[in-house]
């Protein structure tokens, strides 16, 4: 028999007998595996529970379902140890079926997964490092943050004060303390301009005058930027500390200060860098720390300089307006002073014109009057020479006086000319008759000539006119010897303006006004063209007055032209030479009066001061009153009314004088029955009735008893006093009408 | 021109006129006298006045006589001095004046011997206040006519 047992075969490695020790170990391990296989997953599952975030769930399934098989599988591996049913083979067929199958899908899936879990990572590294750049951003930020609020603070402390020298020590002070300096200083350019001073510093309280010239290379350097730049500490400039000579002197750093002027200032454009001043300000690290300038150290300090230029230009600025403002204030003290006094002066004159109008003239109305009274007495021809040459005086007196205030009425502008309608030709025959005496006896003959087409009448102020007429007359008359003098007036037509004396004036005549020119021309001593301008001028006295006459008083002309000029015209003088008379002529402007006005005036002369009417043209009446007051009044009253009176003081005489031309009687009966009676003697008198004269009672009593005696004796009115004028004409008027009147009591 | 003087005076007269007319011394009749002045008569009124101050002082120099210095007192006499002082004091507007006069004259009808001395006392005063103030407004009145009349010659025939 050659079929043995398969249990020992020479080909193949005998199957050795499962040994119990290590089937034991394998029992063992296969056990722990599958139990560590089961409890990874539940681990797993707790840690993913428990974090907020995985995405991954799905992966986390197939290998959790991976996990299990294996472990089953290997669980089930335990019963294989020993002889096992066929339910058993298979399951553990099954098992590691499926447990193939699924790491095989895990495999796969893996696969796509592993990258990303890796970016994870990369992303989680990127972002790290980005946290750390912002970090290190943010500690940039806050030392700006930090810087900014220095500079702010800075320059709050710098412009909270106008004063410059404020600004600049506490531009220091608070530099130091922010940077904390030990030095720090301040160099002004001097008024040359070559130098630069040391104006401040922070420590030494009282800086020396050092100076340093202001062409050193090193501050030019620093003036040619506008950043802080790092200088030696062994420049001048920066050579201010006591010398140690032990450590290291710190950092310094320097900065320029634009001191700007109001003129840098344009409107459009900021200030140009060229021609500028600048301050230079050093800064100066300690000299025992190992501090090093940053750069935001270096950008404050820039700013702080910055701003400190605009702080000394505002102080500047305040400076200007202020001196500007003090300079105002003066010169309106000065000017209110001045118009002050100005005023006081004008009210000192207006008084004093007014008190010597007031004073002058009542002397010279005394010696004016009293002169003319004089004049009406018998004289002797001697005496009565003297008389009037007084009065010619004193009338020259009061033409002066009267000029004097004339003219600073004048020239205050108060004058006002007064409007009448006059008659013109009235006004030169009066300047004529005023001069012909004075023209006469210096032989002097004088003409008037005045145009066929003069108004009549104008309208304007007669009096100035006449002034001025007769002065200019006065004048050509005055300074003439001999020759003649003539007056000519015509109404001036546009043509003659075109007169080269006057190119500026062109007046036009129009319905309501028109333009007189008179002109006056002499022949007689003349005046030097070159005096002619002076003529005009107050007090200026002509040297041609060789006449031993009384000398011009220089205001003559001045006031004429002043009135002149009120009455918009123009005066002027020519003369060709001296001994070669002159010329003089104006024009004035006068108003052409309507004619209405006219009509009235032909009616004006007669009517002016006299208010008599004749109403009753010299009716005869005779007035009996024994109270001579009353006589008087009465009589006064009917000679008003324009009738002839005769007045009688007491019956007897009124019987004389009454006769039958007196056409009424007016007799009082207050006193007594005297009136009756004279009444009744009256009518005994006159036997016909025609011939009577009315009797009128005139009674201040106003009862019914006297009423009734009256009408008893027969008289034919009664009147109660008092009577007024209109009541006596109407009286009158009524007696004559009716011969009866009687007026109720 | 040199009449500047003369409307302060007008002024002044004015000023007077208004307070005597106010103060009821004076009526329209005063005014009525001025009006009866012109040309011809160019001191009428003055002469009126003077006449009347004249006449008045006889007839209150009498009126005292009467009154005082004699013992039987004729109050018959005293009416009629009285009548003629009303007559003309009425005429020239003396108005006050007048009114005086009529008390005393009612005083004389009652033959009321203190009310006539004490209305005789009242009369000289106000005969004296009213000669004072017209003699002002004559002081015055000259002063202008003064002023006035010292012009040019030419104004004289215009006046």
């Amino acid at each position: 028999m050659w079929f043995k047992a398969p249990e020992s075969c020479n080909c193949i490695e005998p199957q050795w007998p499962a040994d119990e020790l290590l089937v034991k170990y394998q029992y063992i391990s296969d056990f722990f595996i599958a139990l560590a296989y089961f409890s990874i997953p539940l681990e797993l599952i707790y840690f993913v529970k428990k974090s907020a975030v995985f995405p991954y769930r799905w992966v986390l399934v197939q290998f959790g379902a991976f996990i299990v098989l294996c472990g089953a599988t290997h669980l089930i591996n335990l019963w294989t140890f020993t002889i096992h049913t066929r339910t058993v083979a298979i399951v553990m067929t099954a098992a590691k079926v499926l447990t193939a199958v699924v790491s095989c899908i895990t495999a796969l899936m893996l696969v796509h997964i592993i990258p990303d879990l890796l970016s994870v990572k990369t992303r989680e590294l990127f972002l790290k490092n980005k946290a750390a750049e912002l970090d290190r951003e943010m500690g940039l930020i806050r030392t700006q943050e930090e810087t900014g609020r220095h500079v702010r603070m800075l320059t709050h402390e710098i412009r909270s004060t106008l004063d410059r020298h404020t600004i600049l020590k506490t531009t220091l002070i608070e530099l130091g303390r922010t940077l904390a300096l030990e030095e720090c200083a301040l160099w002004m350019p001097t008024r040359t301009g070559l130098e630069l001073q040391l104006a401040y510093t922070l420590r030494q309280q009282n800086p020396v005058g050092y100076t340093v010239p202001i062409h050193l290379p090193v501050i030019n350097q620093v003036f040619s930027s506008n950043r802080a730049v790092k200088i030696s500490p062994n420049c001048p400039v920066a050579r201010l500390r006591p010398h140690t000579g032990k450590y290291m002197p710190g950092e310094v750093v320097a900065v320029r200060v634009p001191l700007l002027n109001l003129s840098n200032f344009q409107i459009y454009d900021w200030p140009e860098v060229s021609t500028r001043s600048y301050a230079l300000m050093v800064l100066m690290l300690p000299s025992d720390s190992a501090r090093q300038w940053h750069v935001h150290e270096l950008e404050l300090v820039e700013v702080v300089a910055d701003q400190v230029a605009v702080a000394l230009s505002h102080a500047a600025i305040l400076e200007e307006s202020m001196r500007a403002r003090n300079m105002l204030m003066e010169q309106n003290v000065a000017l209110d002073l001045a118009r002050r006094e100005a005023e006081t002066a004008i009210h000192a004159r207006n008084d004093f014109l007014a008190v010597m109008n007031h004073e002058m003239r009542t002397p010279m109305h005394a010696i004016i009057a009293l002169s003319s009274l004089l004049q009406e007495t018998e004289l002797t021809a001697e005496q009565r020479l003297m008389v009037e040459t007084i009065l010619k005086s004193s009338n020259l007196l009061a033409t002066l006086i009267n000029d004097v205030l004339d003219l600073s009425r004048l020239e205050d502008g108060s004058l006002q000319l007064e409007t009448t309608t006059f008659s013109l030709h009235s006004v030169f025959r009066e300047v004529l008759s005023l001069i012909k005496p004075v023209a006469s006896v210096k032989k002097l003959s004088l003409t008037l000539h005045l145009a066929s087409d003069l108004p009549a009448y104008a309208v304007g102020d007669d009096k100035r006119l006449m002034q001025t007429i007769l002065n200019v007359v006065g004048n050509a008359v005055k300074f003439s010897k001999e020759g003649s003098i003539s007056i000519s007036a015509i109404v001036a037509k546009p043509e003659s303006f075109k007169d080269a004396r006057i190119p500026e004036f062109h007046p036009v005549s129009s319905d309501n006004h028109f333009y007189l020119r008179v002109q006056v021309k002499d022949s007689g001593s003349g005046i030097h063209p070159q005096d002619i301008p002076k003529l005009f001028t107050k007090f200026a006295q002509s040297q041609a007055v060789t006449t031993k006459g009384p000398a011009g008083s220089g205001l003559g002309l001045a006031i004429c032209r002043r009135f002149v000029n009120l009455m918009e015209g123009h005066i002027w003088i020519e003369s060709e030479g001296i001994g070669k008379g002159c010329t003089v002529t104006f024009f004035v402007k006068l108003g052409i009066p309507d004619r209405s006005n006219e009509s009235k005036l032909a009616f004006a002369p007669k009517v002016m001061g006299n208010h008599v009417t004749t109403n009753f043209g010299g009716l005869k009446v005779l007035v009996m009153d024994d109270n001579g007051v009353n006589r008087s009044v009465t009589k006064g009253l009917l000679l008003h009314l324009g009738c002839d009176v005769t007045a009688a003081g007491s019956s007897e005489e009124c019987l004389r004088i009454i006769s039958p031309e007196h056409r009424v009687v007016f007799m009082d009966v207050c006193t007594g029955l005297d009136g009756y009676e004279l009444a009744i003697r009256i009518q005994e008198k006159f036997k016909k009735r025609q011939d009577r004269p009315l009797i009128v009672a005139l009674t201040g009593n106003t009862n019914k008893v006297t009423k009734e005696n009256c009408m008893r004796v027969g008289m034919d009115g009664l009147i109660l006093k008092p009577v007024s004028v209109d009541k006596m004409r109407g009286v009158l008027s009524e007696l004559l009408e009716h011969r009866v009147l009687f007026e109720a009591i | 021109m040199l009449g500047l003087g003369s409307d302060l005076l007008w002024a002044d007269m004015n000023r007077l006129l208004r307070l005597l007319f106010h103060e009821g011394v004076l009526d329209e009749h005063f005014l009525q006298l001025h009006h009866l002045q012109d040309e011809s008569s160019p001191n009428f009124v003055s002469e009126v006045i003077n006449m009347y101050f004249h006449e008045s002082e006889k007839l209150l120099n009498n009126l005292r006589s009467l009154l005082i210095h004699t013992h039987t007192h004729d109050y018959n006499k005293m009416g009629i001095h009285l009548n003629q002082l009303i007559g003309s004091s009425s005429s020239i507007g003396a108005k006050r004046l007048t009114t005086l006069c009529l008390a005393f004259r009612a005083a004389t009808h009652h033959s009321n011997r203190p009310g006539c001395l004490r209305a005789l006392e009242m009369l000289e005063h106000e005969y004296c206040y009213l000669k004072n103030k017209l003699h002002e407004l004559f002081h015055i009145e000259q002063q202008r006519a003064l002023a006035a009349a010292a012009r040019y010659p030419l104004h004289n025939n215009n006046q």
